[in-house]
């Protein structure tokens, strides 16, 4: 029978097509089980998965909380600015203290590239990666990729456009590999200064226009303008790009078809995506929430089957 | 002898009609009753049943199937996860008469996960069990079946298969020793 390829999920870069099948094939089943009048099943009575975030969230920490707790696991939840991390404590001391509480699993964000990867090679329990600073974010591309298979059917051959802040974004990335994998072909948009030099080297069309982006795909990514990660000015005013890259009702009427509308959440309304936009019925931003948390139930109980007795 | 027949397709034809005049005995027309059948093996007994039982009634039957994947005792005490099926249980089983219809009843686990994951869907007014074959004297914890196909005297070493047309070319039940089942296995 299946089983991952991995031990632990720091990024869509180490998982093969296979590994990413199994997790979107298992999330299938658990969706139909957050559907049901009672939404837990007993998988994982006997796991304690802690949740260890050094920067702030709330979907994705509820989305992994209600996963964990819809499987029946322990769950334990730890935040930066509440603990001895102000004092002076190493990442890996922390995360040894509460594994010396035996604790099975531990998912992670942290604000630096690789901080999943490192503490994977550091401790024995399963790390699940959930967002490494602008690295990885691979629950978030699964779930967009879980979200698109589910709206058309497939994601092989479907064009896709991840339209923003590129070169802050851990969701870019992870979403670049993830939907490359499955066979989908990927462009980046935004101005000049937000897409990453030689990101075509992965194999993603750029652009720089927005509607040229738009009529050319079958899926828009929007993502946020992550200002708190801008320490200097990218672009002139919030107004200016939300003028050349906000999409606002009438550009989204103005196409010559039909595209889907996805957002990784949270929205800036406004800015890159205008509030008629986001409820209109093109939107599927609340269906990839409740997709989250059908994923995440999908990749703790194909990491924790792996977990020695 | 490797496999035995238990069950020809003429022996099965008459044991699935005769366990759904049984069926009917007790659940007269059906409106409050409804079959489940227990992935991957039993929704192929719960599919025959259905045909037969609306060909004797005239009328349409509520039939689902249920997955018990995510319910069983044996997660992480098996080398790789066990990967589930689809369950379809679209109607409500609020205080309906619920059939759970399984092929093969051996240790009684599978039945046991069974309940666990139907009682997920609401509250029955009450729960059966059909079984095609039972294999007695052979449970790990106190099940029985209201209703048997065919009982079988069988060793833990040996391996009950119940085949179909449908799925491998032949409507038939097999017994497979010990010899034959470990051969399978390698």
């Amino acid at each position: 029978m299946k089983q991952l390829s991995v031990d632990h999920l720091t990024g869509i870069v180490d998982l093969t097509r296979q590994d990413i099948e199994l997790i979107l094939e298992t999330a299938a089943r658990f969706k139909e089980v957050i559907n049901r009048p009672i939404k837990k099943v007993p998988s994982l009575r006997d796991i304690t998965i802690a949740n260890v975030f050094f920067e702030n969230s709330t979907r994705t920490r509820l989305s992994f909380e209600l996963a964990q707790k819809r499987l029946s696991a322990d769950v334990v939840n730890f935040s930066a600015a509440s603990s001895s991390v102000k004092k002076g404590e190493t990442l890996v001391d922390t995360v040894n203290n509460i594994l010396a509480m035996k604790v099975d699993m531990v998912v992670m964000r942290h604000p630096n590239p690789g901080a999943a990867q490192f503490l994977s090679q550091k401790i024995k329990a399963r790390v699940v990666n959930a967002g490494d600073g602008t690295h990885e974010h691979p629950t978030q591309a699964l779930l967009d990729a879980f979200s698109i298979q589910e709206k058309l059917g497939t994601v092989e051959g479907k064009k896709v456009v991840i339209v923003g802040d590129i070169l802050h974004s851990r969701v870019a990335l992870s979403n670049i590999y993830c939907l490359q994998k499955l066979g989908a072909e990927v462009m980046v948009c935004g101005p000049s200064t937000l897409i990453p030099k030689h990101i075509d080297q992965l194999g993603v069309k750029v652009s720089h226009n927005l509607r040229e982006a738009l009529e050319w795909c079958d899926v828009a990514n929007m993502l946020r303008i992550q200002l708190e990660r801008q320490d200097i000015k990218f672009f002139p005013s919030l107004r200016e790009y939300a003028s050349l890259f906000g999409l606002d009702k009438a550009l989204l009427d103005s196409l010559s078809k039909e595209i889907i509308i996805m957002h990784p959440g949270p929205i800036n309304r406004g800015v890159e995506i205008s509030s008629d936009v986001a409820d209109s019925k093109q939107s599927i931003i609340l269906d990839q929430v409740e997709n989250g948390v059908a994923i995440r139930m999908a990749v703790i109980y194909l990491l924790a089957a792996k977990i020695e007795r | 002898m490797e496999k035995q027949v238990i069950l020809n397709a003429t022996q099965l034809e008459l044991t699935l009609k005769r366990l759904s005049h049984q069926l009917i005995e007790t659940h007269s027309d059906f409106q409050n009753s409804i079959l489940i059948g227990l992935q991957p093996r039993g929704i192929h007994v719960t599919t025959r049943l259905k045909n037969i039982l609306e060909s004797i009634l005239g009328h349409t039957i509520q039939a689902g199937n249920l997955d018990i994947t995510f319910h069983r005792d044996d997660f992480r005490r098996r080398e790789t996860p066990l990967l589930p099926s689809i369950t379809n249980i679209d109607f409500s089983i609020e205080n309906k008469r619920i059939i759970l219809i399984d092929d093969v009843l051996f240790t009684g686990r599978t039945i046991r996960a069974g309940l666990d994951a139907l009682l997920t869907f609401g509250r029955p007014s009450q729960v059966q069990l059909l079984i095609l074959i039972d294999r007695r004297f052979s449970r790990d914890l106190p099940i029985q079946a209201d209703y048997i196909g065919k009982t079988v005297d069988t060793l833990s070493t040996e391996r009950v298969a119940v085949e179909w047309l449908e799925i491998e070319g032949q409507d038939q039940v097999l017994l497979f020793t010990k010899e034959a089942n470990e051969a399978a296995q390698r």
